[in-house]
């Protein structure tokens, strides 16, 4: 069997497999994640990463998810892969569905079919990421090897047409070579290659750039696009920059002490933010088209998540709070307008501008 | 508006030996920085950018003479900073300090923030008297904004931010005049970046400090920045104002850098076009000939890779600013 590398592969996939699961996204829904949980038992306590996860991915759409080191972005992307460190990490609730089937109840043989084949991930640091002691040629076709039974023959042949699809200049000279071989930009590229090298239906890319200087940061996020287009993926970039995510996403979904606090269309989000995390983000970044504006910083630090404020879990940072934010139970992500969640009290007032800062913090 | 001139490099240079062999004979030179030259004015910053390994850096320590230079000359308010030896150097030291980029590795964990921030005045005794030391950390601390009762807390007991406060009033401590600041919010949540940043323009306004400011971030950079260098593989390429920087820039390297910095704003996305450099940085250990950039550029013709352009003033449309290419002219890219 020879490598066909590129688009419309999605049926052949399945028969490969020899399992007869086609999998089959319904009305384009690839990714359905439902009241996701996730808690980390440690020493000092339980620490609860995720508390209410939902979100839903579609064909060719890219959502990002947006948040700050300990919001559970990256937890969130761990347990829809399955590979959350356990212990101490547990899913102690919800349900990931792709193409419309619980992914958390299958049994591991199962899962592991589907990783690599439809849903992928590429990791923020890919030095690390990489094995040291393999040549990436190698590394790449072992998802050959293992998903496709190929031989070792076909599969460096398949991993050199994959390095020349992202761009890896002299492919075919370099595929045995080692990781430390390569800069930065080049690494991120190779670790691209192995996520779609079975043309996922679903990519993850967690943080893909934030080690990266800006002009190759570019690069890598081209790249990425035109592998979307090519091949109606559905992308979940997880980040905390709203640069990056102002070029790129459909939609976006900010997080904060393990709860999606905002979900909106990205014009919107950015136009009239509906919760006061997310406007205290937008008001305190510099930008770089503009000169002499004030930055507001948001006072204060995102919380221990062994000890995550009662109430709605941004109040002590936030202008807005009042009485009911610190009493009642964390707000609950509702529709504000058309097609748009925000978990604030008030976000109406957010959303329009005409909520008053209670200087209570 | 700008004011006397209180830090002056001229033509900095640091090769690193790369060394071979059982007998570690030099067989080769890393030009970490190859001939840099600036000055810097009283209570201005200066903004210096450029991606990893372009030696801003190294530039950093130079200024802090952490690094003994290769060749080169750095005087600070008329006196040369690279012939003091000694007792000079170190009352030197007290005018010139640093603020470094990990907050996490840059304060030794087994002592307490009494101890990291009262540690200048161990080495310079005669800056504050033994019995007022306490106190004076005590008002150092609640001038960057911590608590001053948690002087007998240890570094890991605080948050990235908060480390990153206690680095700066240690910076702060000697009442320096010049402070170099390497990367000091890139380790930082974004939310947090905002306060630190905050708190460096407090300082300035309060304690008339000039500031190297060293990232890689073009609008953090741009947000504080009264002048900015752009460096390229150990040297300046383009030094201007900020807003001959930003706004018309003449270097190639400066516009691609420029464009690919993404805007948090979706209505642009598709009204900047982006200029995408092609490969890598080039190894400083093996710089290209002629222009430094040569290699990468799009305006790349045979006398680049030949002639090595100097860093004059070149015009940018409305007036004049440092650049070192052959066809520079000014160009919006944001």
């Amino acid at each position: 069997m020879t490598a066909t590398v590129g688009g419309a592969r999605r049926a052949a996939t399945a028969e490969t497999l020899g399992s007869g699961t086609a999998w089959q996204p319904r009305d384009g829904l690839l990714l359905e994640v439902e009241d996701l949980h996730v808690e980390f038992r440690t020493r000092e306590g339980v620490a609860k990463a995720i508390n209410g996860v939902d979100f839903e991915l579609r064909e060719s759409k890219t959502l990002a998810i947006l948040g700050e080191s300990g919001s559970g972005k990256s937890v969130t992307a761990q347990a829809i892969m399955g590979i959350l460190d356990s212990p101490p990490g547990f899913v102690t609730q919800g349900e990931v569905r792709y193409c419309g089937q619980n992914i958390l109840t299958m049994p591991e043989e199962q899962r592991r079919s589907l990783r690599g084949p439809e849903i992928s991930m590429v990791f923020q640091d890919a030095l690390s990421s990489l094995n040291p002691v393999f040549p990436v040629g190698w590394q790449i076709g072992e998802m050959y090897r293992k998903h496709r039974g190929m031989n070792k023959t076909d599969a460096l042949e398949a991993a050199i047409k994959m390095m020349e699809r992202v761009s890896i200049p002299g492919a075919r000279q370099r595929v045995k070579a080692y990781p430390h071989q390569f800069s930065g930009g080049m690494r991120q590229r190779i670790m691209i290659a192995m996520a779609i090298a079975l043309d996922p239906a679903v990519l993850i890319a967690d943080e893909p750039t934030t080690a990266l200087d800006v002009t190759v940061q570019a690069q890598i996020m081209q790249l990425l696009q035109d592998l979307q287009d090519e091949r109606k993926m559905g992308l979940i970039l997880i980040t905390h920059d709203l640069g990056v995510v102002a070029d790129v996403a459909d939609r976006i979904a900010v997080m904060y002490a393990g709860r999606i606090v905002e979900q909106a269309d990205i014009f919107e989000l950015y136009a009239h933010p509906a919760h006061p995390y997310t406007k205290g983000l937008l008001d305190s970044i510099p930008r770089l088209d503009q000169k002499g504006q004030k930055l507001t910083a948001i006072g204060g630090l995102p919380p221990n998540l062994l000890r995550i404020p009662h109430g709605c879990a941004f109040h002590p940072r936030c202008v807005y709070a009042q009485d009911v934010c610190r009493t009642d139970p964390p707000p609950p992500l509702l529709e504000v307008s058309h097609d748009r969640y925000s978990a604030c009290h008030f976000a109406a007032q957010v959303m329009s501008g005409e909520a008053v800062p209670t200087d209570a913090r | 508006m700008p004011g006397e001139v209180i830090l002056k490099a001229e033509n900095l240079v640091k090769y690193y030996p790369i060394q071979a062999g059982v007998l570690r004979r030099t067989v080769g030179q890393v030009k970490a920085v190859d001939g840099v030259s600036f000055e810097l004015h009283k209570g201005e910053t200066l903004g210096i950018v450029g991606e990893s390994g372009c030696g801003k850096s190294t530039l950093g320590r130079m200024l802090m003479r952490l690094e003994e230079p290769t060749g080169g000359k750095l005087t600070f308010n008329g006196v040369d900073v690279y012939s003091q030896r000694g007792a000079a150097m170190r009352r030197l030291r007290r005018d010139i300090q640093i603020v470094f980029q990990d907050p996490y590795t840059s304060l030794n964990p087994r002592k307490t923030v009494g101890d990291i921030i009262g540690e200048p005045f161990e080495i310079h005794p005669d800056a504050v008297p033994k019995g007022g030391r306490r106190r004076r950390v005590q008002e150092l601390l609640d001038l960057v904004g911590l608590n001053p009762e948690h002087i007998n807390r240890y570094p890991h007991q605080f948050s990235g931010g908060q480390r990153q406060r206690i680095g700066i009033a240690r910076g702060v401590a000697l009442n320096p005049k010049v402070l170099i600041c390497d990367e000091p919010v890139s380790a930082l949540d974004v939310s947090v970046q905002a306060q630190v940043v905050n708190l460096l323009e407090k300082l300035q306004d309060e304690l008339g400090l000039a500031y190297v400011f060293i990232a890689h971030d073009l609008s953090v950079v741009r947000h504080i920045s009264d002048r900015v260098g752009v460096m390229y593989l150990g040297k300046m390429v383009e030094l201007g104002d900020e807003d001959q920087i930003y706004s018309r820039p003449t270097h190639p390297y400066t516009q691609a850098l420029l464009s690919a910095v993404p805007v948090p704003d979706p209505t642009l996305r598709n009204t900047r076009r982006q200029i995408v450099l092609s490969g890598d940085v080039p190894s400083p250990a093996n710089p290209p000939s002629g222009c430094r950039f040569h290699t990468r550029c799009f305006k790349a013709q045979a006398r680049c890779s030949t002639d090595d352009p100097a860093l004059v003033l070149r015009p940018d449309g409305e007036g004049a600013h440092e650049s070192a290419c052959h066809f520079a002219e000014a160009r919006a890219v944001i």
